[in-house]
């Protein structure tokens, strides 16, 4: 009378199509919610989902409903203490109260914003969207785990999920051709000579001639296999390694005394993006991190982040580790190869022209795209010419004098709700071609 | 009761559930649902799922397969986020009124919740459905599931053949219309879902094979041959005036193609499939929590259910069945469940151990004896609205202590109007029962006229009663969908009395036109 299902193992995610509706729908705002919230968080969560808010507007429900306010209205109540009929109650304060009926107060989202909870991937997602590194022009044959699998002939071996049935049925019939294997329908022919003379007990001879036809054709079949292991063909894949673009992302910072921790705390936030960007989108991004002071040095990733150093500022230091990393393990005949700087400007005065010249000579000549960006203090604004504001700083001046070609481009942050937007703007798909040389 | 005392053992003992203790338990409970109770139910298919898997079926109306559409996942993002949260529980079961009845568990109830979700759904409201008025008339319990089905497939082709965002706007605009997308009143013939496919399929076979692209070169009829001036006479033309808006839009709109009328109907029929359960919250949950509890006790007093199995089940029910007094900070409105389960008790104790004061108030039933007969009656022939009007005792308004304000906008205080006492019990059963009334609750509104000669303007009447005008934003933007869908301009007036000034006019004009070329 009754059945009992187990649907636990059933696929889950089956409101997923609606979600992605839903997003789809609310794209704008929740696009707004997700760059507002990186601003707001701290640097290692970052790339987390979570809750976002959003405003109601594009995803309102609209009914036809009678007002809430108004007009004569009727409510039973339970619960009567002290009320006789005719005594006269104020109204509650705010419209849906607790004097009021279930009307108007049961389902009053009266919240002005939509919560909901995005997932990580969700949220990279949407935080990526549209990014990508310019210019990926290199391509070689790397070592890579990608194999394009095709087919290749046929084998002689391999397994039999692979078995060719076309091919093998082909060569025994024509094995079983050239050995003149009898067919079943000569066999049967025979049989029924031998049964029609046996019958009739005519022409012994023939009979006698039947019979070791017969036996002859027997012996054959068993001596000449239907099919035989030399006729099996199997189908043959070959694997060729599939082309990938190699590229090398440089990460260079100054960690330098004259950052402060705003300033720092911007180019390490630039740096996250930078790496979430080019972990997520691309499997084989080589990154390397180069921080500098007076002296510059390679890194781990932990170290650039999270380790603390101060010192004086040489930049062109910096820039000749790199450029002896590039020399010693990615040569810019097979890598695509990409630089992204942060620092405050600063740098010593006598260096300058090194840093200049090291730029035009060996950095920019062997980079795809060479992005900077230069953080300033809190409170200043970016977007000022810098005639009327403050002076240009040295390293500005400085980059601003090399003629690079659209390879390098130059941006200025101040505040950490400007990093997203100006990273977006170094890496978005359609500018990326022709980065734009100055902002200012 | 004393001879069937402890003659059997426990059925159960522990929390964990597994396969072979629901089947024992839903054969106990089987005896007595359709043995003790007399109970008529359709065939029961039990599933059991994760609370996952609950969260899903709630953003799809709870029904096994839904159509897709952005607001279930808003729904969906907004639940998840409150059971995360932990602002919200999840419902303990979800039953869905069809042949067989379909009834979810979850697995991470103990073997006593699961033993009161079978007997609350499986038993309590599938005798509701399977034997409800209004279940009967407008709903078609052994087609629905196969009619979502041919719905889902439906418009995920729709949106393939025309896009997502095609579909997603008419969908957008039958859903703004959806309460409006309902028959009141039965036509000639009930809707039969199960051949709805087949029509469907044959409307749109029998387009393709007569298609011919010549008709759309024929020259019409010069406009204007046989003016309609007539008011009357182009109202019965169009069969108006017309409540339902959905299936007014559906046969009459003149620039939809045939899909989008096709979707109307999808979002009009699953409309009507819920209309009667928006009517009978407070019957239908009285029903299932009274059967819970009858076969639950019947179970206990039997020795089948431990005492403690016995107890966390009345913690369960307690839970659920508490009302709130009004000034109270919990309290949200009359629980339906609480309202349900009293009256369903207290029909019980009219018709078994009646008052004089019941006997005067309910003759025919105060003292009748056979309570589950009267339940059955009561719960196959009326709706909330109807049954409130007619069961609701003195006994029960004094319980709840239930006290009726009248709300005059004009005035500058609330008045007492009735409560629990000789003076009060009609006008106080009165307003409930209205409260409870759908047409009360919800807005009349009516086509009226479409201006056929001129700019073909679509008019619409809100008839508004107690002065309580139309939520003006809302109406405003449901408007904008409404003239999407027609094509033309679209008037809503808010009238007292027909024909008089509108208290207020709303006008608008398509903005995206969804149908035509």
């Amino acid at each position: 009378m009754f059945t009992i299902v187990d649907r636990r193992l059933n696929p889950s995610g089956k409101s997923l199509a609606n979600r992605q509706r839903f997003l789809r729908r609310a794209k704008e705002q929740v696009m707004r919610a997700v760059r507002d919230a990186s601003a707001k968080r701290g640097i290692r969560d970052i790339d987390m989902g979570g809750d976002i808010a959003i405003s109601p507007d594009g995803i309102r429900e609209p009914t036809l409903r009678r007002s809430s306010t108004g007009g004569q209205r009727d409510y039973v109540v339970p619960g009567n203490k002290e009320f006789m009929s005719g005594d006269k109650i104020k109204r509650p304060p705010q419209g849906g109260g607790s004097g009021r009926g279930n009307e108007g107060s049961e389902d009053g989202d009266g919240q002005d914003e939509f919560r909901f909870v995005l997932s990580r991937e969700e949220f990279i997602d949407l935080f990526l969207e549209d990014l990508e590194l310019p210019d990926l022009a290199k391509r070689k044959l790397a070592v890579t785990d990608a194999m394009d699998w095709h087919r290749a002939g046929y084998s002689v071996a391999g397994s039999p999920t692979n078995l060719n049935l076309v091919r093998t049925m082909r060569n025994s019939l024509a094995r079983r051709m050239a050995l003149h294997r009898p067919t079943g329908d000569e066999i049967k022919a025979l049989r029924q000579e031998i049964d029609d003379l046996e019958r009739t007990g005519r022409d012994r001879d023939r009979l006698e001639q039947a019979r070791l036809a017969l036996a002859e054709a027997l012996k054959r079949t068993q001596r000449i296999p239907y099919i035989d292991p030399v006729d099996v063909r199997y189908n043959r894949f070959a694997a060729t390694p599939r082309p990938a673009a190699q590229a090398v992302m440089f990460c260079l910072m100054d960690v330098s005394g004259s950052m402060t921790e705003h300033m720092k705390d911007l180019a390490k936030r630039f740096y996250m993006l930078l790496y979430l960007f080019l972990s997520r989108r691309y499997k084989h991004v080589d990154v390397v991190f180069i921080r500098h002071t007076h002296r510059a040095a390679e890194v781990d990733e932990e170290t650039f982040f999270y380790s603390a150093e101060t010192g004086g500022t040489v930049v062109s230091t910096a820039l000749e580790e790199m450029a002896r990393v590039i020399k010693e393990r990615y040569p810019p005949g097979e890598w695509n190869i990409y630089g992204a700087q942060a620092s405050d400007g600063d740098n010593a005065l006598s260096d300058n022209t090194k840093t200049a010249q090291l730029m035009t000579d060996s950095i920019l000549p062997d980079c795809q795209y060479y992005a900077y960006l230069e953080v300033g203090q809190e409170g200043m604004m970016p977007g000022l010419p810098y005639g009327g504001g403050p002076r240009e700083t040295d390293l500005w001046r400085t980059y601003k004098q090399i003629n690079a070609g659209g390879v390098l481009a130059m941006r200025r942050v101040t505040e950490r709700k400007e990093i997203y937007p100006v990273f977006r703007e170094l890496f978005a798909k359609d500018k990326a071609g022709q980065p734009a040389e100055v902002s200012a | 009761m004393t001879l069937t005392a402890f003659e059997t053992a426990p059925l159960y003992t522990g929390a964990d559930w597994d396969y072979d203790k629901v089947r024992r338990v839903y054969d106990a409970i089987e005896k007595v649902a359709l043995g003790d109770m007399g109970l008529d139910c359709y065939t029961n298919q039990i599933e059991v799922i994760t609370s996952e898997q609950m969260l899903d079926a709630y953003s799809s109306i709870g029904m096994p397969l839904f159509y897709k559409h952005w607001s279930f996942g808003k729904h969906f993002a907004r639940d998840e986020a409150m059971y995360r949260k932990g602002q919200r529980g999840l419902a303990y079961e979800i039953v869905i009124n069809s042949n067989p009845c379909i009834s979810y568990i979850m697995e991470e109830n103990t073997m006593t919740m699961q033993t009161l979700v079978i007997a609350h759904a499986a038993f309590g409201h599938n005798h509701f459905f399977k034997n409800n008025y209004l279940f009967q008339q407008w709903t078609d319990a052994d087609g629905i599931l196969d009619y979502l089905s041919f719905a889902k497939a439906y418009i995920s082709q729709c949106e393939e053949r025309y896009g997502h965002a095609m579909v997603e706007r008419v969908l957008d605009a039958a859903h703004a219309l959806m309460n409006h997308g309902v028959h009141r009143y039965p036509r000639r013939r009930g809707p039969d879902l199960r051949n709805e496919e087949k029509r469907a399929r044959e409307r749109l076979e029998h387009a393709e094979a007569t298609f011919n692209d010549l008709w759309r070169t024929v020259p019409t009829k010069a406009g204007g041959a046989s003016p309609l001036s007539d008011r009357d006479r182009r109202r019965t033309l169009l069969e108006l005036p017309e409540e339902n808006i959905l299936y007014f839009l559906e046969k009459k709109a003149p620039r939809l193609q045939g899909w989008q009328r096709e979707i109307l109907r999808i979002v009009r029929h699953v409309a009507q499939y819920f209309y009667p359960q928006r009517q009978t919250k407070v019957m239908n949950e009285g029903c299932a929590t009274y059967c819970h509890y009858r076969i639950l006790s019947t179970l206990h007093e039997r020795g089948a259910l431990t005492d403690g199995a016995w107890m966390e089940a009345m913690h369960s029910h307690t839970n659920v069945v508490f009302q709130p007094e009004f000034d109270d900070r919990r309290y949200g409105g009359i629980n339906p469940y609480a309202l349900g389960f009293a009256m369903m008790q207290d029909i019980e104790r009219i018709a078994t151990q009646p008052t004089q004061e019941d006997r005067y108030w309910f003759p025919d039933l105060a003292g009748r004896g056979d309570a589950m007969g009267a339940l059955r009656d009561a719960w196959a022939n009326f709706r909330d609205e109807s049954f409130i009007l007619q069961y609701l005792s003195p006994a029960l308004i004094r319980k709840f202590r239930m006290f009726h304000v009248a709300d005059d906008a004009r005035d500058p205080e609330m008045k007492v109007a009735a409560i629990h006492d000789e003076r009060g019990y009609r006008a106080v059963r009165q307003a409930l029962a209205r409260q409870y009334d759908i047409a009360w609750a919800e807005a009349d509104i009516q086509i009226v006229d479409v201006d056929l000669v001129g700019d073909r303007k679509l008019m619409l009447e809100h008839h508004v009663m107690n002065q309580i005008l139309l939520e003006e934003e809302e109406a405003r933007a449901v408007m904008q969908h409404l003239a999407n869908l027609w094509g033309y301009e679209v008037v809503l007036d808010e009238v007292e009395t027909p024909g008089a000034t509108p208290l207020r006019r709303i006008i608008v004009a398509p903005r995206v036109v969804l149908g035509g070329a």
